[in-house]
């Protein structure tokens, strides 16, 4: 390697082939770099730590026993909220993991990719990620809960919600679907098991963690949702907990929501109570997937 | 990111010596796993009926002209006046002062992560990116109103401050919020970049400052741009933050100190009241709601577009 240096009498020393004209434009613009995502985690420090802070006083069991009140807000809590979001949730899984399982599947192992249709349904799933979760309260309040005559009831909110998250379920399990390798299908075919048998007994059980990951984070994306249960009735302080599919409830975020719209000082500590136990619950669900994730996870 | 040899290579499964039995069994599984694709087409048809039939019954009473050029909005005042423009200018501004933050700030770190960064750092940095876009929203409204706000008026040096509503606050905060969006979408286009044109540049003298922007960045527009648009997308479609503290006031103005009500801020906030059903109040918040799926439908496909772009290029 015959490079030209920059200054050639100094060419009898050691080369010193690391630049050594701009150091400081160099070291400035790494640490502008370092310094935005500084400024994200920390704003993500200081959020947590106010949270907790302004939480403190209020942060006991009547949180969790009782039910939430406009009227005590010193001993009010979020019984039936807590209750609404594990009822609707519960149900969003039950709806959405297997629905986004299985197009994964069928866009994966059995779509032709030059159907046109075909490429259709793909477009249209990654469209609908990004349509805004407030959209989506309107298809929950215009369809379901009126013109399918659901009702502002738990069953809507879980299909208003299944509906917001099954593009991210699709899109995870095909991820992890087309992780596993083509050699597992042609040995399974190969020994004379049909497709679905193939995708039944190897494809499906090798793309299990990466999907049950997949499923949770997307669960714990439909738990924090606010905007499109507004929109579907969930009432704020509902003094009691749902009993059944077809029940009126009121769920976390919603409550909380409400908790910041009153005025009295004394809601304040129990809005940041009431985010505790949300970011509590959203931490369980993501240590959740991350246990998985690490537990089974193949490298091929 | 690998070259992967999707399952389409499997369908060969047909090619057998001696044609057996047809299987019904496996024919009804196929169709039942195409039925459950088509759920996610039929969510498209069901928000396109509840948002745009809706909509044309408010059109038949309300011209398109009063609608997009009338500058106030009073839908539910006795003497109502139903022009949308307070309300998307109200978007305008918060979204631009979210994407003034999200973008250097989602740049900045996605070249980082993906130039600069050792495995060790990037491993504890980007699960704290993803923890920050898990932060629900409900949360960033209520820190935006309680936390920030009033430690902004304390602290505001010149003249009346910022109101206890505010598009400023509520932008910056809906920025934060959309960094991890922005970073992570764009670091994907620049991994995608080869490592040959990095080690072309290096063989050239380049210094690692060069290489990121002259080399990695141009090389990754595309990505970099769709990143921005889908943040650009999420910042308009974005309802909690705003309704919480953006201020409940249509407000033609652009001096963010002010309170202003945003697209979704209305429709959560009339969404969420007891307008009466069937009324011409009721039928706005399907008027708006179209106009807002409308624009990111739009810029969605945009982005959805350039995408496809550059993983067409690379790879």
């Amino acid at each position: 390697m015959t490079a030209t240096l920059p200054n050639p009498t100094r060419l009898p020393q050691q080369p010193d082939l690391r630049g050594t004209r701009r150091p400081i434009r160099e070291t400035v613009f790494r640490v502008c770099l370092q310094a935005s995502l500084l400024i994200a985690v920390s704003f993500l420090a200081v959020l947590l730590v106010y949270v907790v802070w302004t939480a403190l006083p209020r942060l006991d069991m009547d949180l969790l026993r009782n039910m939430p009140s406009t009227l005590r807000p010193g001993t009010a809590g979020a019984q039936s909220a807590i209750m609404g979001t594990l009822w609707v949730i519960t149900l969003t899984a039950l709806f959405t993991v297997p629905i986004g399982v299985m197009s994964a599947i069928y866009l994966e192992e059995y779509a032709d990719q030059a159907k046109w249709w075909n490429r259709m349904i793909e477009i249209n799933i990654q469209n609908l990620a990004a349509v805004p979760s407030i959209v989506y309260g309107i298809l929950g309040l215009g369809v379901i809960a009126r013109r399918l005559g659901l009702g502002l009831t738990v069953l809507s909110a879980a299909i208003t919600l299944s509906l917001l998250v099954l593009p991210v379920v699709i899109i995870s399990a095909r991820e992890a679907i087309r992780a596993v390798p083509s050699s597992i299908r042609f040995g399974s075919l190969a020994l004379g098991a049909t497709k679905w048998q193939t995708i039944w007994k190897q494809v499906l059980p090798a793309a299990v963690p990466g999907t049950a990951t997949g499923s949770i984070l997307a669960l714990s994306r439909a738990i924090g949702e606010a905007a499109p249960l507004l929109l579907l009735g969930a009432l704020a302080y509902i003094s009691f907990n749902p009993d059944g599919v077809l029940s009126q409830f009121t769920v976390l975020p919603v409550q909380i929501y409400d908790f910041i719209k009153q005025s009295r000082e004394e809601f304040v500590p129990l809005a940041s109570a009431a985010i505790v136990v949300l970011l509590v619950l959203l931490l369980a669900m993501n240590s959740i997937a991350i246990f998985l994730r690490n537990k089974f996870q193949r490298r091929w | 990111m690998a070259p992967t040899s999707t399952g389409s290579a499997v369908t060969a499964a047909g090619g057998s010596l001696r044609r057996s039995r047809p299987r019904y069994g496996e024919r009804v599984i196929e169709i039942l796993l195409l039925i459950a694709a088509l759920v996610s087409v039929a969510t498209t048809i069901g928000i396109l009926i509840a948002v745009f039939v809706p909509a044309q019954e408010f059109f038949a009473k309300i011209s398109f002209k009063e609608f997009f050029t009338g500058t106030r909005w009073t839908p539910l005042f006795s003497d109502p006046s139903y022009g949308v423009l307070p309300l998307v200018a109200a978007t305008l501004v918060v979204t631009l002062l979210a994407m003034l933050v999200a973008i250097p700030l989602g740049l900045g770190a996605a070249v980082y992560l993906s130039e600069y960064a050792a495995d060790r750092t990037r491993s504890i940095l980007k699960p704290a990116l993803e923890i920050l876009a898990g932060i629900p929203t409900v949360v960033y409204g209520f820190f935006a109103l309680k936390g920030i706000t009033p430690l902004l008026q304390d602290i505001w040096p010149f003249g009346q401050g910022p109101r206890v509503f505010n598009a400023l606050v509520a932008g910056f905060v809906m920025g934060i919020m959309i960094i991890p969006t922005v970073a992570s979408l764009s670091e994907d286009a620049m991994s995608a970049v080869p490592r040959t044109l990095r080690d072309g540049a290096y063989a050239l003298g380049s210094s690692k400052m060069l290489v990121a922007t002259r080399i990695v960045v141009p090389a990754a527009v595309s990505g970099i741009i769709a990143a921005f648009v889908l943040g650009f997308s999420r910042a308009i479609g974005e309802t909690m933050i705003v309704t919480i503290a953006g201020g409940g006031q249509a407000n033609l103005s652009w001096n963010p100190l002010e309170g202003m009500l945003t697209m979704t801020a209305f429709i959560a906030q009339a969404g969420s009241g007891d307008v009466p059903v069937g009324s011409i109040d009721y039928k706005t918040i399907f008027a708006v709601a179209s106009l807002l799926f409308l624009i990111t439908f739009a810029l969605n496909l945009f982005s959805i577009r350039l995408v496809r772009k550059f993983r067409e290029v690379y790879e």
